[in-house]
Parts: structure tokens; sequence; C-alpha cells
């Protein structure tokens, strides 16, 4: 098992499943709303050109939010790319 | 209310249909394409959500109601869109009948997210029929979806569609004709640590809140994922029995370290994802989509920012170069209906007030609406074909540093060219407190109607009659520097104290691109700029006649020149009055008329000037203005229009907020005067203060 890291510090373009997600907060209730909850896999689109927010695919569309809250969000990479 | 005399379809009461589904899902165009143009478009009283409410016709020519509710992702609500979904669908809005039955359309390409909300309103217990739509992009995308799987599955009728290119609209109209509809077989399993309370709190909501049976197990899951207890019950506080119970709940899991909300939420997109394992094929993977190639280039960290710039510039190129021929031709016809009343009437006061009160303040506002109209259009554009959320994305960084987010980005640029189309396109943003920044700071954006005053005021700044290009363009510049700057200062300052909260999410889906629906956007584009009409008119029109009242009374004895009226009307009265306040600041009495008439619309400072001094000249050739401009004299001998006095003139029109179209539009969105009387307040003092300190700084330094 690879180690554990922030949304916000993985590459472009890497695969990641999420495994610990906070429960508190209503911005992650509604993260998890949109369908993104530990378990989920994902891939880093982009961030965008100045470098917040990011850019991810989950559930086979595109979805945004900022560091702030990536930051927050530990997952495991699966590709690398 | 409707909820105990339900009425099947054939009956006397046409049953009501609710449309219902996630932002970009094709909702609107389906709606359309099954009403046509038989809808009534207004607001939910109370909040600036749009209301619109069609009518069809079921196979057997019996009318259908639809009520097209706003989009959502989810039914805990966290915008007032969202929340009048809630609302209408519970049947809690007195001024929305609850609606019979519902009809949720999917974006069948993006299939999971858009069940997490189907699967929110199975719970609701009520008939529904599924829309799958959008089946050809979900094709493209190497989707096959078994639909009479996913009907058995779900126990609903399930009717794939392709809005936009209108199919599938028969078939549905003919399940929404369909007089048994059933009930859906909506078993999930909710979670083992939460099922007891859930059936323990919609027992009570039930019995202590009365609550409908139909509905109470709905509403004990939203008031586990919402906490707000007052949004859950609408506007009653719970039942003590029911939020003891609640409570009591809520101290056990948070012992035992259950997350209830999460696990809620967990369990539903279980229940989707094994759904969808069973109805969705997967084929091979085909690539990047279109949709991923124009991203690597409108979101790229060169080309991003050339194409958000290229797409700026052709807008304002539109706006400025497009919008002139119909003005004019607005100009022209308005001046010709005046002159028309003159010959067929008598002289007199009637007449005056016909031709230079209400045709001219229909002509002033009239005049704006090709503009409006291009950035509605644009706006519309953008919005539909899903650059929109690209240009939130790119721009999110730079407005989270005044506290916004990037969804302020495209009203306040529209803003630019005018305020009233910004403001109204405001509606995009889900945080009240960030819509209500955007709202004030937006008019602080040189509009257009500011550039007349500006190049009179830059030709009487710089003597000669050219004006060095250098000198007007870094002047032009500096104005426009000024009223961002200020928009993005008093942006952070609202956001730090009277809109004070948590900072704002940029929680926001990059919708796939899609070809605009013309036929969509116009019927938006009419509707916008007819709401504008009907609310801004009106006030405009009064305050028109009104502003009109005060130039034309009392009567100058006959024979006075215009200049001679309007010095010894109420209006020059008014500008007397006002000497004390702006002489501080530079001004005089008969700049003071300017100010008072552009309340009307900016511009209008040229022309009331025009008459002030009594020259001849038109908004091309302000030559003779400014030669009797040069010549204007303080009583006591020194010239008037000093450079340091254009210069505070034209700082004054940056900041102040002399614009009743924009504060009779921002009244509409807030629904109160509160807001826009706040805006004039904070807008015209800060012009004051800001003038104040240049020009005494300036006499201090001997200019």
């Amino acid at each position: 098992m690879t180690a554990l890291l922030k949304l916000s510090d993985l590459a472009v373009g890497t695969s990641a499943v999420v495994r610990e997600f906070p429960k508190q907060g209503s911005a992650f209730l509604r993260l998890r709303e949109m369908g993104l909850m530990p378990g989920t896999a994902l891939t880093l689109i982009r961030t965008a050109p100045l470098g917040d927010p990011l850019e991810i695919k989950v559930r086979g569309y595109n979805l945004t939010l900022r560091k702030s809250e990536a930051e927050h969000i530990l997952v495991e990479a699966t590709t690398k790319s | 209310m409707s909820a105990d005399n339900r009425s099947p379809i054939g009956s006397r009461t046409p049953p009501i249909y609710a449309f219902v589904g996630n932002p970009n899902c094709g909702k609107s165009t389906l709606f359309n394409a099954l009403t046509g143009l038989k809808q009534k478009v207004g607001n939910y009283p109370g909040v600036t959500v749009e209301k619109k409410i069609g009518e069809t016709y079921s196979q057997h020519g019996h009318p259908i109601k639809i009520i097209d509710l706003p989009g959502a992702y989810s039914l805990a609500a966290r915008s007032p869109d969202e929340a009048v979904l809630r609302d209408v669908l519970l049947g809690r809005r007195a001024d929305t009948p609850q609606p019979d039955r519902i009809v949720c359309i999917i974006d069948a390409s993006n299939l999971e997210r858009n069940l997490y909300l189907v699967h929110q309103i199975l719970d609701l217990g009520r008939p529904v029929i599924l829309a799958l739509n959008m089946m050809d992009l979900a094709a493209k995308s190497g989707l096959e979806i078994r639909i009479a799987r996913l009907e058995k599955e779900l126990g609903v009728p399930v009717i794939p569609c392709e809005a936009a290119n209108g199919k599938g609209i028969v078939e549905l109209r003919l399940a929404m004709s369909r007089t048994d509809l059933p009930l859906a077989k909506h078993a999930w399993k909710i979670p083992a640590p939460i099922a007891p309370a859930v059936s323990e709190l919609a027992a009570s909501l039930q019995e202590n809140d009365g609550k409908a049976p139909l509905s109470a197990r709905a509403e004990a899951l939203l008031l586990l994922t919402d906490q707000d207890t007052v949004r859950v019950t609408g506007s009653k506080p719970l039942h003590d029995r029911t939020s003891e119970i609640f409570h009591n709940w809520q101290k056990r899991w948070a012992g035992e370290g259950t997350d209830w909300a999460g696990s809620l939420v967990s369990s539903r997109y279980d229940a989707i994802t094994e759904l969808c394992s069973r109805i969705v094929v997967r084929k091979t993977n085909l690539g990047p989509s279109t949709s991923d190639r124009i991203d690597q280039v409108v979101t790229h960290p060169v080309w991003g920012w050339a194409s958000l710039a290229g797409i700026m510039a052709l807008l304002f190129l539109s706006i400025f170069t497009l919008a002139e021929y119909p003005m004019n031709f607005i100009d022209g016809r308005i001046a010709a209906l005046g002159d028309w009343v003159k010959t067929a009437m008598a002289a007199g006061a009637l007449r005056d007030l016909i031709t230079d009160g209400a045709i001219a303040g229909v002509g002033g506002v009239l005049v704006f609406l090709p503009q409006i109209l291009i950035l509605f259009f644009f706006i519309g554009m953008l919005e539909s074909t899903g650059y929109m959320a690209r240009a939130a994305f790119i721009m999110d960084r730079m407005m989270s540093r005044v506290g916004l987010n990037g969804k302020s980005f495209i009203p306040l640029l529209s803003s630019y060219a005018c305020a009233i189309p910004g403001i109204m396109a405001t509606r995009t943003i889900e945080d009240h407190k960030d819509r209500l920044t955007t709202i004030l700071v937006a008019p602080l954006m040189s509009c257009s109607a500011r550039l007349p005053v500006y190049l009179l005021m830059i030709a009487a700044l710089v003597p000669g009659d050219r004006v060095p290009l250098l000198t007007k363009v870094g002047i032009m510049i500096l104005m426009y520097a000024l009223g961002t700057f200020g928009a993005f200062g008093f942006a952070w300052l609202f956001k730090r104290t009277v809109f004070k909260g948590e900072p704002p999410l940029m929680i926001m889906e990059l919708p796939p691109y899609r070809m605009p629906r013309m036929r969509d956007i116009a019927q938006q584009m009419v509707e916008r700029a007819w709401m504008f009409l009907k609310n801004a008119g009106t006030i405009i029109l009064a305050i028109s006649i009104v502003l009109w009242f005060l130039s034309a009374y009392p009567k100058a004895p006959d024979g006075a020149t215009p200049s001679q009226q309007l010095a010894q009307s109420f209006a020059g009265k008014a500008g007397h009055a006002l000497e004390p306040v702006i002489k501080p600041i530079g001004f005089d009495w008969q700049i003071g008329i300017g100010l008072i008439g552009s309340f009307v619309a900016r511009e209008v400072f040229v022309s009331t000037m025009s008459v002030v001094f009594n020259a001849e000249s038109t908004d091309e050739n302000t030559a003779p203005l400014r030669q009797s401009m040069a010549k204007a004299k303080w009583p006591d001998g020194r010239p008037l229009f000093t450079p340091l006095v254009c210069l505070s003139l034209m700082i004054f029109y940056v900041f102040a907020m002399q614009c009743m179209s924009t504060l009779a539009v921002v009244k509409r969105e807030t629904n109160s005067w509160r807001w826009p009387l706040f805006q004039l307040a904070y807008m015209t003092g800060t012009a004051w203060v800001v003038c104040f300190i240049v020009y005494q700084t300036g006499r201090a330094l001997g200019f």
C-alpha cells in the first residue's frame, strides 16, 4: 500500500482513490452529495492557470474544488502519470 | 393545499407535474419543447428565483400543468434555488400548488450523480417519470444504458430522450398522459445505526409536526442531512418532542462516532453504484472527448488567458459597434414621435408632459435595450455552451483575493458595458452574501453611459481642439482603473464587515461543452428584457416625469432662453440648494443641475450642460459646449472648469450612483429598497469623499 497524500498534493493526471474524508463542515457534505467520499475513484485533471482551484474527474464528470478543501482530503494514488 | 385532492388525468382540474433535475441536464429545453410559448414566467415571492409554469396537453387533449423547478443537485438545499425546489415539492410554498407528479430529468451521460437527486425524490412517495436525456451524448461517450432493466429496477416509467434533437418528446407526453402511474419500488438500505432514528423521527414529524404521512420519512432524512431545523421544517421550528428525539440521537451518535449525514449520503451512492453496475454497459474507453480537448486549450496557462481575453474583446466590440445602429434608430424614432406629438397637439403643459417627460423618459430606457439584449445574448451563449463555468474556474483565484468566487467574474465584467444585465446575471451565484456583494459593487465598473461624460471632461481638461491621444487614453485608463479597484476594494470590505461569513466555496461542475440552443437563448433574452422593461421601466418613467417637471416649472416669463428657464426652475433651485454640499469638491450650482439630471442616465449630463450653458452641441460634436464651458466662471470671476474640477467631476462619475435604472433593478433583484438605498448612499458618499480629497489636495498644491 502506498502512503496517503493530500488531494492538493496529487500530481496532475494522476488517478487516486479517496481514503480519508472530513466528517464535519458543510463544504464536505456538499462534496459528498456531489459524489466524492471515501472509496471514490478520481483523477486530477488540472489546476486552474493560477494554481487554484483544482479540477477533478469523479463518477464520469468534472468537478472543481479549492485547494483549501482538497488539502483535507487524503487519497491513495493508483496510477502514476 | 392540493395534497389531498390529487387529480388524475381526465378529471376537471389539470394535473400538476414538476420538472426536476440537476443543472445542465437539459431540463429547460425539454420544458420548452413540451410547452412552447405557453409559459408564465415570474418570480417566487420573497426570493429571486425564477418561477416558470407552462401548459401542455395530454395525448387525449387534456391540459397538463408543468412547473419547471430550478436545477439542483440535492434536496438538502444550499442555495435559494434548491430551497425553492425542496419547498415546492414538499408543498410548503403557499404561492405554488404542490405538484401531483414529478418528472425527473437526468443527463444519461452523467448517470451516477444525476441519480442522487432522483434517489432523494423517490423518497417523497409521489408518482415519478424518469426522462433519460442526452442519450446521444451517453452513446458517444461509450455508455449503453439498459432502459428496460432500469424501469424494472425502479418500477417507474423511464423515457429515453434527446431534447435538443426533439427526440423522446412524444413518448414523454404519452407517459405523462397515463392515469395509472405506478409508485416507485424504492427500497434502499438506510444504514443500520440510523434506521431506527429515521422511523422514530418520521413518526414524530407526522404526529407532532403535522407532516403528511407520505413525506414524513423524506423529511426525517432531510433533517439528518441538513441540520438547520428551520430550513428543514419550513418556517416553523420543530416540535419539542421531535427535536428532543433528534438531539438524543445526535448525542448517541456523537458518542459512538457515527457520521450520520455522511453515511446517509454514502449509502445512497452505494445503492446508486450498485444500480448502475446492473444497467450500464461501459464500452471501451474512447480517449479524450471533444470537451476535454477544448478544455486543454481554454484552461491552458497561456491559451486560457488568450481565449478569455479574446471572447471578452469580442463581447465588448459587438456591444459598442453593433448596438450603435439600433440605438441610433431608437433615438431617431423617439425624436420623431416627440416631433409628431408636437405638431399634432396644441402647445401647452400636457403636450410638454407627453413629449419632454413621458416620451423622453421611455426613450431613455429603450435606448439602452439593444446593449442590454446583446449582453443577455452573450451571457446566454456563455451559459448554454458551458464556457461560463470555465471563466469562473480561471478567474476564481483572483476573485478569492477579495473574498468572492469565480462566479462573480462575468457579472462584474458585463457591468463595464451596463450594470443592469450584470446584476441580473448574478443569479448564477448560489451564495446569498456573495451575490449581494457582487450586486452592490457591480455599478462601480465604469459603464458605457459614463463614456460621453469622460470624453467631454477630458476635452475640457486639456486645452486646445485636439487632445493628444496618449493623454486621452491615459486618463481614460485611470478612470476605468479607479472604478475597478473601487469595486474590488468594496467587495473586500463588504465581505469582511456586512457580509462576514464562511469563505465562499468553489464546488462547481464543469459541464461538457454543448452547442448553444438558439431558441432557448432567444426565449431567455426576451424574458429578461421584458422583466427589465416591466419592472425598471415603470419606475424610470415616473422619475423621468418628475425630473421633467422639476426642470420645466415654475415657468420663466415668455421669451426666456432654455438656459434661463432651467436656471430659475425647481431643478435650478435644487442646484443652488446643492451648491454648499458640492462646493468643497469644486462644483457650482450649474454642475449641480447636471448631477441631478444624470439620474435619468449618466450621459444626460452632456445634454443638460448644453442647456445650462446655452450651447448648441451634439454628442458627436461637443466643441461649442467646450467653448462655453471654458468661459463659465464663478461669481467672483474664477474660471469654473479648471483642470482640477474636470478631474474631480470625472472621479465623481466613477464612484457616484446616478443611475435609477440600476437602482430599480437592484430593488427587484434584492426584493427590498434597503440595498439600493444603501448602494446609493455608499457610492455617492465615496464619490464625495474621494473628490474632496482630490480637489482640496489639488487646491493646496496650487492647481
